[in-house]
């Protein structure tokens, strides 16, 4: 483990007025060339709103700049920024340090993604399986070519499945899963939820071949309800409750 | 076979198990538990052919929830597809054996055989 001091004063911008400060220990590890992962400590002011990866970013800034994260829109939006922080898979952007009510905020990258590098994963499962749930309208006619009409939809039909609209795909649900960790063929929380996102649409009609693909020995089935993935969604997406959803349809409690 | 028609019967295998099990909970209770653990017992037991009916139900119906149940955790274990297989069509075979290994004490006492 190794210890970094703070920050130079001199180097410091909005930080310096800050009386707070807190040990962000940051896991680090390089596939390619180390065997097992360390942890650096470096001490951080921090003001009430701090983020995670602002607290990140100074580091990279003041520090060590080849630690490796992903980011993007810093609010919420773009869904790179997963890492588990303090034992949780959170989004670094969307956690302030001072809501964690600790001296030592722990980083490291999300659980079930292979490590590219420190606090970056691989995000390629995750997106082949929202692929493979055909996230997207299925019928035969269109709203884009002329003549058609808009596909009308009621406030009631709406809100079978705007919830689940709201996925960024950030991962953190696949992250919390723990059939994801055992079984490197599960279809995971993320997709799942979305399949329901698209079956419950009014206005889809796929909603066989949807449930075709994840009524599969590594399908739906294999979640066991353990409800971690709705209790780590920023989005209040709820995929526990998607999955129970989905699995009325293949048992034929839905129609 | 569909992984929904085989949940459906796994589910379906669980819920009827424990109807029949508790029948046949009640009617161990008719006896103390030595008692109806004594040979003569047993084998009037095998012989009352309701009762022995609805052990064979119970018998069947464990199997396929039971080695169903473990093939999903064997499937949860380790992935592969020669894997995937083994452990399928083993599970199948294992569940075949037992149910008629149960089986045959039953036919056995009532071919007076035991
Ligand atoms: S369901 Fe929630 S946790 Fe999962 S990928 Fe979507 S937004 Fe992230
Ligand atoms: S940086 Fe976009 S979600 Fe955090």
């Amino acid at each position: 483990m190794t210890q970094v001091p703070s920050i130079a004063e001199e180097q410091l911008s909005t930080s310096l007025s800050s009386s707070k400060s807190v040990t962000l220990r940051i896991a680090r590890f390089n596939p390619e060339h180390e065997n097992e992962r360390k942890f650096m400590e470096f001490t951080i002011p921090y003001e009430k709103w701090t983020t995670v990866l602002e607290a990140i970013l100074e580091v990279k800034k003041h520090f060590d700049h080849s630690v490796a994260v992903r980011y993007s829109c810093r609010q919420a939006t773009c869904g790179s920024c997963g890492m588990i922080i303090n034992g949780k898979p959170r989004l670094a952007c969307f956690t302030k340090i001072s809501e964690l009510d600790s001296d030592i905020v722990t980083v490291e990258p999300m659980n079930n993604f292979p490590i590219i590098r420190d606090l970056a994963v691989r995000f390629e499962r995750l997106f082949d399986t929202h692929h493979k749930i055909k996230p997207y309208l299925i019928r035969d006619d269109s709203e884009i070519t002329s003549n058609e009409k808009e596909f009308l939809q009621s406030p009631e039909e709406l809100e079978q499945y705007i919830q689940f609209s709201n996925c960024i795909k950030c991962g953190l649900c696949n992250s919390a899963c723990p059939t994801m960790a055992t079984d490197s063929s599960f279809v995971g929380p993320q997709a799942l939820a979305q399949a329901y996102r698209y079956v419950a649409d009014s206005r889809d009609k796929g909603k066989d071949s949807r449930l075709k693909v994840i009524d599969d020995s590594h399908g739906i089935w294999r979640c066991h309800f353990a409800g971690s993935c709705s209790q780590v969604c920023p989005k209040g997406v709820d995929p526990a409750m998607g999955i129970q959803f989905l699995r009325g349809y293949l048992l034929g409690f839905r129609s | 076979m569909r992984e929904s028609i085989i949940m459906k019967i796994h589910y379906g295998t669980a819920l009827a198990a424990v109807a029949l099990v508790a029948v046949h909970v009640l009617m161990r209770l008719t006896q103390s538990f030595a008692e109806s653990l004594e040979y003569e017992n047993v084998i009037a037991n095998y012989q009352f052919l309701p009762y022995a009916g609805m052990l064979e139900i119970i018998l069947i119906l464990l199997s396929v929830h039971g080695f169903n149940g473990l093939r999903v955790i064997l499937l949860e274990l380790k992935q592969g597809r020669v894997y995937e297989k083994a452990v399928s069509y083993g599970c199948v075979a294992a569940m075949i054996g037992l149910i008629a290994y149960g089986s045959r004490t039953i036919i056995m006492v009532n071919m007076g055989i035991v």
